[in-house]
């Protein structure tokens, strides 16, 4: 409904391609639910989801192995993946569109640097905290640290970059930068204060995994992705506006300030969340929207809601991978979103520059 | 002697060993026919690199540890993440964590959990009373050698970019080094942290002790005593350094009174 109000980008060859996109809408929803069931069924214990759905159909007891496999450690995984996928890509897509740059990600105006930080703070700082309060975030440190941390970048960011009520992108962009390195140099000087077996989680944790899924961080993570994703998506309109130019968006109508202020509070909650469960995994959040781009143009519309479903898809293969090609072990996620994603991204710039014609 | 009831027996006999000195210590018990799995960290005795590796001990991912069907877990302090061993206390999946600490002391409480653990508890104190006389031996030795001078060691981790990072106190390093009549060129702070050119200078090694590694961070020693950071040292003007195996040197565990007579060896000579 939104690619359909008057301020919609149906560009030259358009509204064919606006139709594809929303048919597209179906094919990814598909894939998601053929990839999440894929994810469910397959993993190292060799545990059957058939055997099990068999089972529930018949009304037998389901085994103790069969219960603990499939409902504590796949399902949530699969679950988080979904979150994390859709909130890594989404929030790539708004961040491009806002930024008019197809470069940017979260990881450029430093909320993916900031999430980090709160992160390894808690991982480092955990052990200091005040007794009774440790006890009282429990497994929550490290996820609400992470959070405050995004958060607390998006503000900083703010102060600098707004002046009178308007935003500057480039002063954003630039402030970015420089919350990024600081946030690396503090994180820095955690690592350095870090014991050896501190810096050895922190090096696992940096490579990103779905490893430590389980219901509690389903419960903290869905919602606010699932929100964040949300907003996201109704700024479809506002974004194509702004494809125009900061003016022309505001002529069309589109309250341009509420509008940003409301896609970087997106983005800033899902990269945080996404920080925060998952660790560093990246490249979803730049491939999947330039690939969908690609395939269906940059109405935004029909690109938000069409970058969650293939960045959810698209993680939760990464994931299967990551657990059964080392299987009993387990490869990082981060190490294959970056394996699959880097070439991947490498091929649109290619192509973008007309140098391969595939 | 193991001849627990049958039901008992059965429900400890598919052990996954998270740890190398945990591996060590149950192939020196004699009950690796118990042993499933192992994880990334027991590479000794050759035999265990057979077992089904579960990945790095402290980023489990549970599945796969369910995966091998374990009974009973011997994990090293430290085995994780904390969500993935709630998951296996969900399992039911007995779960005994060996305390680790950097001292004869600590090897023999080792082996007594893990014998524990296996419920042969005669052969662990057998073992333990054994290595403990090897250690008290060792070290007697190595105290013997050493007599009034004791010889400055400096363990260097890795020498990545020209950086030193070098063993402070708390580590097992400098365990090891006391125990072989050395002392650490390094008191100022704990663990392992890089070192600037001059703080290494100001170190004054009479020796490099370094972890001998197959992938190879391990310069030759050319290399390493070309450093600007060691090229001062006494370590450098006598070409000192020893490279030993990181589990045999590190892994506090039933080698390591050998471990103490090779790195006093080196330190004094025979």
């Amino acid at each position: 409904m939104v690619s359909l109000s008057p301020g919609a980008v149906a560009a030259p060859q358009g509204s064919d391609r606006a139709t594809r996109a929303r048919q597209m809408h179906l094919w990814l929803s598909l894939l998601l639910l053929v990839t999440s069931i894929v994810s469910l069924a397959y993993g190292a214990s060799g545990a059957s989801l058939w055997d099990a759905l068999g089972k529930l159909l018949t009304g037998q007891p389901l085994s103790q192995m069969e219960q603990i496999v499939l409902w504590d450690i796949r399902l949530p995984r699969v679950f988080l993946g979904i979150c994390v996928g859709a909130a890594l890509a989404v929030s790539g897509a708004v961040m491009q569109g806002l930024f008019r740059n197809p470069l940017a990600d979260p990881g450029i105006v430093g909320v993916s640097a900031g999430a980090g930080l709160g992160a390894i703070s808690a991982i480092v700082l955990g052990a200091f905290l005040p007794l009774g309060l440790q006890a009282l975030v429990g497994d929550f440190l490290v996820p609400v640290a992470a959070f405050l941390g995004s958060w607390a970048s998006v503000l900083i960011l703010y102060r600098v970059a707004t002046r009178r009520g308007r935003t500057s992108v480039a002063t954003m962009l630039l402030a970015g930068i420089a919350l990024a390195a600081l946030s690396g140099a503090v994180s820095g000087l955690l690592v350095y204060a870090a014991d050896d077996r501190q810096l050895r989680d922190l090096t696992f944790w940096g490579l990103g995994s779905l490893a430590g899924a389980v219901w509690v961080k389903v419960w903290v993570a869905a919602p606010v992705i699932l929100f964040a994703t949300l907003v996201a998506v109704r700024l479809g309109h506002g974004l194509n506006g702004l494809a125009l130019g900061e003016a022309a968006a505001h002529h069309m109508g589109i309250p341009v300030q509420r509008m940003k202020n409301a896609a970087i509070l997106a983005v800033a909650a899902a990269t945080g969340m996404a920080v925060a469960v998952s660790g560093g995994i990246g490249f979803i959040g730049i491939v999947v929207p330039h690939l969908l781009r690609l395939a269906t143009g940059p109405e935004h519309g029909a690109l938000l809601i069409n970058s969650a479903l293939l960045g959810a898809s698209l993680l939760l293969g990464a994931d299967v991978i990551s657990r059964m090609v080392i299987a009993p072990a387990e490869l990082p996620i981060g190490i294959v979103t970056a394996v699959l994603g880097a070439p991947v991204f490498l091929w649109i710039l290619l192509r973008r520059r007309g140098l391969v014609d595939l | 002697m193991a001849s627990a009831a049958p039901g008992q027996e059965q429900s400890k006999d598919r052990v996954l060993a998270l740890g190398g000195s945990v591996t060590e210590i149950i192939y020196a018990l004699g009950e690796e026919d118990r042993l499933i799995a192992r994880d990334a960290t027991s590479t000794y005795p050759p035999e265990a690199e057979a077992l089904p590796d579960v990945g790095y001990m402290r980023s489990l991912s549970p599945e796969g540890v369910l995966s091998v069907g374990p009974s009973l877990i011997i994990a090293e302090e430290g085995a994780g993440p904390p969500e993935a061993i709630d998951v296996l206390h969900s399992a039911e999946v007995a779960f005994v964590t060996v305390p680790d600490s950097y001292s004869a002391d600590g090897i023999s409480e080792k082996i007594r959990t893990v014998g524990e653990a296996l419920d042969v508890e005669d052969k662990a104190n057998a073992l333990a009373d054994q290595v403990e006389g090897a250690l008290s031996d060792a070290q007697i030795a190595a105290v013997e050698r050493a007599g009034e001078s004791r010889k400055r060691v400096l363990f260097i981790l890795s020498t990545q970019g020209g950086r030193i990072m070098a063993s402070g106190t708390g580590t097992a390093a400098d365990g090891i080094i006391q125990m072989a009549g050395g002392t650490n060129a390094i008191t100022e702070f704990t663990g392992y942290k890089p070192l600037t050119d001059e703080a290494v200078a100001a170190a004054a090694p009479d020796l490099i002790l370094m972890m001998d590694r197959t992938g190879d961070h391990g310069a030759p020693d050319d290399e390493l005593f070309a450093l600007p950071a060691l090229r001062t040292t006494p370590a450098a003007q006598t070409q000192s350094v020893v490279r030993m195996n990181g589990l045999y040197l590190l892994g506090f565990g039933p080698r390591t009174a050998q471990a103490v007579t090779d790195l006093s060896t080196a330190l004094y000579g025979s």
